[in-house]
């Protein structure tokens, strides 16, 4: 039997940038909150002196333990999806902080067409461009509503950066100013205009001046250290949970994180959700921590688990198409998202072991909907960048093709092109049907006995076209770059899904829109079927815009919080459904 | 040759920089962290103990090279022949042997890699039938990633045989070595250490093919995790016992722990200071 313990207003599972944003906003205005972190306890302190290129790529210290608990994968339906037994294909976040605090930094936020994706493609391109099995939705949010949360979140983080010159209207600019120009940035961006594109520097959590947010958290500056993505910051300079949020909302007093606290269950009366059950990994013991208000901010895998095992929602079935949980499996996949066009230099040398996790130089133009699809064979887009986030010389051996991968040449061409080989590549969209998804494994169990997630994902012609064309711009870039040798990624026409998950960009499951019987949450990210139940992450994303996902996902949070606050005010839904409204 | 000059100058940079980072890090106005985080940001006063000693003398005694995980001497052997044909001496500079690869790939077996401490180990696991072709078909798998972090992850069959068998790594690797012996003296009736240069790259090709029969798993998922263990100990931080006295780094360039590149990144000069390691990065 779990013991019960005392009512609190909010229990939060996680607390990565989405559960911690939630924590502090709702501890900030008096609320009692519990937050629930399956991980360790985490602070600055573990990262000083932590250079440690084996421990923390290769060995990866702050990944989930995938002893306890995975997921499995496979490409289709007929296929038996077998476990992802080893972390060099999930880099998912654990511990305080989750992912916020090994991520690299890079900010975006998404395009208007990205918030009203269906309506806009039709408008412009008519229904028939929507390929049958696409499961096209808008957000049941626009741009212009979700711009005041974006603010919010660039001001908590220090976002720092210059404003796109082929953007969306901002408010205001970013609370720091961009991040350095390095040789390699300057190649990238004077070749960039020659061709006519519009580069700036990437948004960066690598803050480029010490900064206090509004919240009086101060963020160092960054000395572009190179052990950034993979890594917790050294100096305190990489905006992250730690110091921000999770230290704004232990100040006020109001909210409790207890670590190695792994939830199980969301407790569900059939109406309402009750509260957490979950098991102490150091004692063994099973806990029940009841609260007004129930908040699942895990990430996009255990949110959709856990719905779908406390049985709460309707869950997708891919062959009917009909429920929620589980539908519109979206994200970055290594082989077919993050592609573009590598150049070897002769006679030029970069310090490319110097860098940061976010920084580097990007540009817009084939952003979204941002260029006329009418005549390709594809929707969505991309954006184009150079990062230079820092060579580590056990991850970064780059030889031209044909070198062998071993043995003497290998090794003598590695060392000569160590410095000398820059990459500019892609990161494209990925728009959901109906045959990607997720639900529950019939065989493989966590360690209690509970089963796996299982993903199913297919890549199909839609991504291998967008893709494609993207790379031939990358291999452009290059080119003028004056890259003496100049090698574009290939994407033969079988490639299919690796079952890797290493981008950390993944979504769905728990969908957001405006009408329940294609959608689980509403614009705040509250369930249709559950009133005091919300679930925050990019769970809530119908599909994955070309951009990194945080800055939405910390958006959207932000507008949770505020939800939450009228929810534990007034009670019901906070949104008017499409069919009670007509 | 420019490169040479920078590095005596080095000192007296490294001192100018620590105080354009404290400056441009906001720490010296007290920012949010404490002294103890201040003092890890810079590595000990190393210069001084360093600077006597001229690279390329002898090794003192390193009372870590001994073996804690391969038991049978001709076992270690094998790996040892084997990483140098990964990773040979050359005018660059040592090879995996002298960097001590050998050593750090006995260690990490040793530790919980080698038991697979942080992987998902529950059944059912996949049986691996040698005489299914479509099990052991050979493929690019030993290919280094397209990028590295986030876009990592090149899949294949052979990783995806090896991450779904039921052995460990220390199993694998114990097959592994004992199969390039086995080979060895079925080809040339010597153990593999003994053979030519040539001999032992060829016999290693045959396992990155998967052309050779193991029993575990297909003979390119071992190749696969061989190149990838030597890579690692010629180039992870010294304490694991590999890279030894930084000359992997020194070949490749790469400063290590080094604390800060402000002043230095935007310059279109390259930065040749003396690697850091974590010894010298960490306070004591
Ligand atoms: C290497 C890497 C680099 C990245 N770089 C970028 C980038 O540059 N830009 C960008 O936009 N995004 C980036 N991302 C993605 C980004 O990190 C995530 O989008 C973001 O951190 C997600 O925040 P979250 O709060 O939704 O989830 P998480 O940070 O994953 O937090 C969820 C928390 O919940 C906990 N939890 C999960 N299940 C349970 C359970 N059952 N019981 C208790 N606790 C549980 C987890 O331990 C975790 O701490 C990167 C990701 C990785 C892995
Ligand atoms: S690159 Fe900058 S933000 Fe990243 S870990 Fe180093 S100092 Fe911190």
């Amino acid at each position: 039997m779990a013991k019960k313990l005392k009512k609190v207003d909010a229990v939060i599972l996680g607390s990565g940038w989405a559960g911690g944003i939630i924590g502090a906003e709702l501890a900030k205005k008096g609320y009692k909150v519990v937050a629930l972190e399956r991980g360790g306890s985490q602070k600055v302190e573990d990262f000083v002196g932590g250079k440690d290129e084996l421990r923390f790529s290769q060995r990866y210290a702050l990944m989930q333990d995938l002893s306890k608990e995975t997921m499995t994968s496979r490409s289709t339906e007929d296929e038996e999806a077998l476990p992802v037994r080893n972390n060099k294909d999930a880099l998912i976040g654990t511990d305080t902080g989750g992912s916020g605090v090994h991520w690299n930094g890079v900010n975006f936020r998404y395009r208007p067409y990205d918030f009203e994706i269906r309506s806009q493609t039709v408008e412009r391109y008519g229904e028939v461009k929507i390929p049958k099995g696409m499961t096209l939705q808008d957000w049941g949010i626009t741009y212009d509503e979700l711009e005041p949360y974006y603010d919010k979140y660039e001001k908590m983080a220090g976002i720092s950066g210059e404003v796109n010159p082929v953007g969306p209207k901002r408010s205001e600019d970013y609370p720091n100013p961009p991040s350095i120009d390095t040789p390699s940035i300057r190649l990238f961006k004077d070749a960039s205009k020659k061709l006519g594109y519009h580069p700036y520097q990437i948004p960066t959590a690598n803050v480029t001046e010490q900064y206090t947010n509004p919240d009086g958290e101060t963020i160092n500056a960054c000395v572009y250290c190179a052990f950034c993505e993979t890594y917790g910051c050294h100096f305190g300079a990489k905006a992250d949970p730690i110091v921000t949020v999770l230290a704004t909302a232990k100040k006020t007093g109001n909210y409790e994180l207890r670590n190695h606290a792994y939830v199980t269950r969301v407790l569900y009366d059939g109406s309402k959700a009750t509260g957490l059950l979950y098991t102490d990994t150091q004692t063994g013991m099973a806990y029940e921590q009841p609260a007004d208000v129930v908040i699942l901010a895990g990430f996009t895998f255990p949110n959709t688990r856990l719905l779908l095992l406390s049985k709460i929602g309707r869950p997708y079935n891919p062959k009917t198409g009909e429920g929620v949980i589980g539908k519109n499996f979206t994200g970055h996949f290594s082989n077919i998202n993050y592609l573009g066009a590598r150049g070897f230099f002769d006679d030029k040398k970069f310090n490319n072991f110097a860098g940061a996790g976010a920084l580097g130089a990007t540009f817009d133009d084939f952003a979204a909907d941002d260029f006329d699809h009418k005549d390709l064979n594809f929707l969505h887009g991309f954006e184009v960048q150079h990062q230079t986030t820092g060579f580590r010389p056990i991850e970064y051996n780059f030889v031209p093709k044909g070198t062998p991968t071993w043995g003497e040449e290998f090794k003598d061409k590695s060392l000569f092109y160590t410095n000398r080989n820059l990459y500019v590549n892609a990161l494209t969209g990925t728009l959901p049907w109906t045959h990607n998804y997720m639900d529950l494994d019939p065989t493989y169990t966590d360690f209690n006995g509970d089963p796996l997630l299982r993903i199913t994902n297919r890549y199909t012609d839609q991504d291998r076209n967008l893709i494609r064309y993207a790379i031939d711009i990358c291999k452009k870039i290059m080119t003028e770059m004056g890259a003496d040798s100049v090698e574009a990624d290939e994407v033969p026409d079988d490639v299919e899904f690796n079952n890797s998950y290493t981008t950390g960009h993944f979504a769905g499951g728990v969908i957001m829109g405006d009408d329940p019987q294609t959608s689980a949450v509403n614009s705040y990210q509250q369930m249709w079927d559950v009133d005091n139940l919300f679930v925050a992450g990019a769970s809530s994303f119908p599909h994955f815009g070309n951009y990194n996902p945080t800055e939405t996902v910390g958006a959207l949070a932000y507008r949770t919080a505020e939800g939450i606050d009228t929810f534990l005010k007034n009670g019901g839904q906070l949104v008017k459904t499409k069919t009670a409204s007509l | 040759m420019a490169d040479t000059d920078k590095h005596k100058k080095e000192p007296h940079q490294t001192d100018h920089s620590r105080r354009n980072f404290l400056k441009n890090s906001g720490m010296v106005a007290g920012g949010v962290v404490g002294g103890s985080l201040l003092g890890g940001l810079f590595m000990r006063e190393r210069d001084e103990k360093h600077k006597t000693k001229p690279s390329g003398t002898k090794h003192e005694t390193s009372f870590q090279e001994a073996r804690i995980f391969f038991t049978r001497e001709e076992d270690f052997k094998a790996l040892e022949a084997a990483t140098e044909r990964i990773y040979p001496k050359d005018k660059n500079g040592p090879g995996a042997i002298e960097l001590g690869v050998p050593f750090f790939i006995d260690k990490q077996l040793a530790g919980d890699w080698g038991i697979n401490a942080r992987d998902y180990r529950k059944g059912p696991f996949k049986a691996y039938d040698y005489n299914d072709p479509a099990q052991v078909k050979s493929d690019d798998a030993a290919e280094p990633h397209p990028r590295g972090g986030q876009g990592q992850g090149k899949e294949s069959t052979d990783s995806i045989m090896r991450d779904q068998s039921l052995l460990n790594r220390r199993e694998i690797f114990i097959e592994g070595v004992r199969t390039l012996n086995d080979a060895s003296q079925k080809q040339h009736k010597t153990t593999y250490d003994q053979l030519e240069k040539d001999q032992q790259i060829d016999i290693l090709k045959t396992f990155e093919n998967g052309e050779v029969e193991m029993k575990s798993v297909p003979s390119q998922a071992f190749f696969s995790l061989l190149r990838q263990a030597t890579i690692e100990g010629a180039y992870a931080d010294p304490l694991y016992g590999g890279n030894k006295d930084m000359e992997g780094w020194k070949m490749k360039e790469f400063p290590g722990a080094y604390p800060s590149y402000l002043g230095k990144i935007d310059k279109d000069e390259f930065f040749k200071p003396q690697p850091v390691a974590l010894k010298d990065s960490q306070q004591h």
